[in-house]
């Protein structure tokens, strides 16, 4: 569906991709659209590669994104944003935190992080938000909201108002926790 | 009111309002989240229980139907298997109380150790199986599956997906319907199962089948859609989403019972289109149907039957109808030498130690099912063999038996070891094997995410209760070496491997520790690596931490993501790894 809005989020299992996934999808309900999510439990979330898919629109139907069709990107480590690149369609904002996450593969000597790794993501993406968002987030007082601070530079390239994406990071995030992703949540928009 | 519920929330809300008194399963992805529910949001009104393994729980699931309660047992594909005794022999029973057994198949096996397509079970017990497609009707289709179950005394299959249990869309909720009446009316000639009943149970079962077939020629669950009627698809569950998405204009049959399929509505359909396609996930059940009946249609031909289904891999299939290629983008160039991230044992994980002192031995190690898999992968590289739950002890008997010239070892979980690895240890003992069996305790079902069992002295419903304990079923078993021994200990572990291995007869080594991302408590102080002492040997990282950063130059600690288990500084050779000076930030 052209009128549908898809988004596409990857990172590395534990940092954070389910909370941002729920907000956003909270966000586009309390907008009135229809919506669809998807991510991936299980075996996938010990330290591997994982995604999630959040699409609204009028009438959402697949939970799954068409490669080529994303309308933004969001990751939370470096090269994980290369390897889902191919869904983000032509022009495409993509939000990618600059932090390296390496790989056991790298530490047993099996493979090698790419030392080009900001290149390449500036040369993938045109339209490139790259934040360091662990800086950011910690010095806010916790660098677990790094993934809020993301979802504060992707919002601006949404359809989606201040209001809606306030009462999602509300409902979505337990109460002590509510100031501070606030705190990188606006953080993150305002870059 | 509209609620974002996931496929699994959107199961136990269904059962909820669909007056379910008993719910029951055992954990297995991707199903697990529909008990956890249950547990959170609804147990004031419904009993729920994580059973030992998944036969068991639908044998509760049964005892409770033929009381006449409402039921719901829950598991993954695989754990069908395990129930699939009860199941065919319940099936020509039939149910009293509506009797819904969820069952989550896992196409593209995000986290399984096959790929099954659920819908040959219905077939086999010859029962109805249901199909949704979203939240919506995954919460629909428990109330429709439990009438079913009641008006033709049949236990029902709700078979969902990964991207139905794992996706989330928006459900109209309801209220609760009252439960039924419980209390069990005995009448042997349908309850007990001998063969002089048993017969007449088989005749019965054919004629529930007739009227299941009148059945799913009428119900609204399956139906047309027309549009432009140049093509129809037929389909079901959620690959219908997936045909909705890619061909948006064309007509379509959506069979939301997936079996037993019915003939004159796709007589009725063929008809009205020039070409047939089939559209479903894993086998060719409805596609064999359909070209049983004498109608050709496209399936299997243009549609992939192994791994998941998506919108990308249908529209090659449109394409193609336009004479076109699909020309889909494929991953850019600057990811094709990306380093590979798989799944790792956690930073302060209790197996790591096990494995790394196992590393020390020529043993041959049969592995199970649970985050201890991941020690088949390097470094670890230890685990030689997985197959199914609880088999790791029966082939490390068979190995040894069979006389495999090094040691055999069985490695398994707690969990798994409840589930079915307790009568293989039975069969160690009674049949004289000289295996070492090592039960990895860490004393909850971890790779699921972290649900209770039979050894964490709570329930699902969050009451304390008996802590069952690995060492007494060793003993009961006949397992005279029973041993427990702290995993995060290199010296004692390599210890009591050397010994038990050594010993003309089998052994059982419980190496126990709580899973740490459970407890969520750092395991000690968080470590460090002094760079002046560190020679660069590379030890520490053959254990595969994910907190030690290597790949040139000396190794580092991520002090975000150590745990302070502390086996990294026993396994180096310089005493170069210590605790942190100051221990900052908690987990
Ligand atoms: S969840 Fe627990 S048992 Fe599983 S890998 Fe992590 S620490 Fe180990
Ligand atoms: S102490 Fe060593 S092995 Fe344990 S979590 Fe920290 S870095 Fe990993």
């Amino acid at each position: 569906m052209s009128d549908t809005t898809s988004v596409i989020m990857v990172g590395v299992g534990g940092q954070g991709i389910l909370l941002a996934s729920e907000v956003l999808a909270r966000a586009a309900m309390q907008a009135g659209f229809d919506v669809k999510t998807n991510e991936v439990h299980g075996m996938a979330q010990r330290g591997g590669s994982v995604m999630a898919q959040v699409r609204y629109g009028e009438e959402v139907h697949s939970p799954l994104i068409l490669e080529g069709t994303a309308t933004a990107l969001l990751s939370l480590e470096s090269i994980e944003s290369l390897r889902a690149a191919h869904y983000l369609k032509d022009g495409g904002l993509a939000v990618v935190n600059t932090q390296r996450v390496i790989p056991v593969t790298v530490s047993s000597g099996a493979a090698k992080y790419p030392e080009d790794d900001a290149e390449r993501v500036k040369k993938v993406f045109p339209k490139l938000k790259a934040i360091d968002a662990v800086a950011i987030a910690g010095e806010l007082g916790n660098i677990r909201a790094a993934n809020v601070v993301l979802l504060g530079a992707l919002s601006l390239g949404l359809d989606l108002e201040m209001e809606h994406w306030a009462a999602a990071l509300d409902g979505a995030v337990k109460p002590q926790f509510r100031e501070l992703n606030q705190k990188a949540f606006e953080a993150g928009r305002n870059l | 009111m509209k609620e974002l519920l996931s496929g699994n929330e959107a199961i136990a809300r269904g059962a909820w309002e669909a007056g379910v008194t008993v719910a029951c399963g055992y954990p297995g992805t991707p199903s697990t989240e529909i008990l956890e529910n249950v547990a959170e949001h609804y147990k004031d009104d419904m009993y729920c229980e994580w059973s030992p393994n998944e036969k068991v729980a639908f044998e509760v699931g049964v005892g409770a139907s033929l009381a006449g309660a409402r039921v719901m047992v829950t598991m993954k594909h695989v754990g069908l298997n395990v129930a699939a005794d009860p199941l065919m022999t319940f099936a020509c029973m039939g149910a009293v109380g509506g009797f819904v057994v969820v069952v989550a198949d896992d196409p593209g096996m995000h986290s399984s150790q096959n790929e099954q397509d659920t819908r040959n079970f219905a077939k086999f017990a010859k029962i109805p199986l249901l199909e949704p497609s979203s939240s919506a009707e995954a919460k629909e289709f428990v109330a429709r599956a439990l009438e079913i179950s009641e008006t033709f005394s049949t236990p029902v299959i709700l078979r969902t997906c990964t991207r139905v249990s794992h996706s989330r869309s928006l459900v109209e909720l309801g209220e609760r319907s009252a439960p039924p009446e419980v209390g069990f009316k005995r009448e042997s000639s349908k309850f007990v199962a001998i063969p002089l009943w048993a017969r007449k149970m088989r005749l019965r079962v054919e004629e529930r089948s007739g009227k299941l077939d009148e059945l799913v020629e009428t119900s609204d669950l399956n139906r047309i859609e027309w549009r432009d009627r140049n093509l129809g698809i037929i389909t079901s569950g959620v690959c219908y989403e997936y045909v909705r998405e890619v061909f948006p204009n064309k007509s379509v049959l959506k069979l939301g019972l997936g079996w037993p399929l019915p003939v004159e509505k796709i007589e009725e359909f063929s008809h009205g289109v020039d070409d047939l396609l089939v559209v479903e996930e894993l086998d060719p059940l409805i596609e064999e149907h359909t070209r049983a009946l004498g109608i050709p249609c496209e399936g299997r031909n243009c549609v992939p039957g192994i791994g998941e289904l998506s919108p990308g891999r249908l529209m090659p299939i449109r394409a193609a109808m336009m004479g076109r290629e699909a020309n889909l983008p494929s991953p850019v160039p600057e990811a094709a030498d990306l380093p590979g991230r798989p799944p790792v044992l956690c930073p302060g994980c209790p197996h790591r130690g096990t494995y790394a002192a196992l590393k020390k031995f020529d043993v041959a190690v049969m592995g199970d099912i649970g985050c201890y898999s991941l020690g088949t992968l390097p470094p670890l590289d230890k685990m030689e063999s997985l197959l199914c739950m609880g088999a790791a002890v029966g082939m490390a008997h068979g190995m040894q038996k069979a006389g495999e010239p090094r040691k055999t070892v069985g490695i398994l979980g707690d969990s798994t070891f409840f589930h079915s690895g307790i009568t293989g240890l039975l069969d160690v003992g009674y049949n004289k094997g000289n295996s070492t069996i090592i039960v990895a305790d860490n004393r909850i079902t971890a790779m699921t995410g972290h649900q209770e069992h039979p050894g964490s002295g709570k329930t699902l419903m969050g009451q304390d209760t008996y802590q069952a304990n690995v060492e007494d079923f060793g003993r009961a078993c006949g397992i005279k070496r029973t041993r427990t021994v702290n995993p995060y200990n290199m010296s004692e572990m390599v210890a009591a491997l050397k010994e038990e291995l050594e010993a003309d007869e089998p052994s059982l080594i419980v190496a126990k520790a709580p899973c740490p991302l459970h407890a969520r408590k750092l395991v000690g102080p968080k470590h460090t690596i002094d760079a002046s002492a560190c020679v660069g040997c590379g030890a520490c990282l053959k254990i595969g931490c994910p907190a030690i950063e290597g790949g040139g130059g000396k190794p580092m600690i991520n002090q975000n993501l150590c745990w302070g288990c502390g086996l990294c500084a026993s396994v180096c050779p310089k005493n170069a790894i210590s605790e942190s000076e100051k221990a900052e930030g908690a987990q």
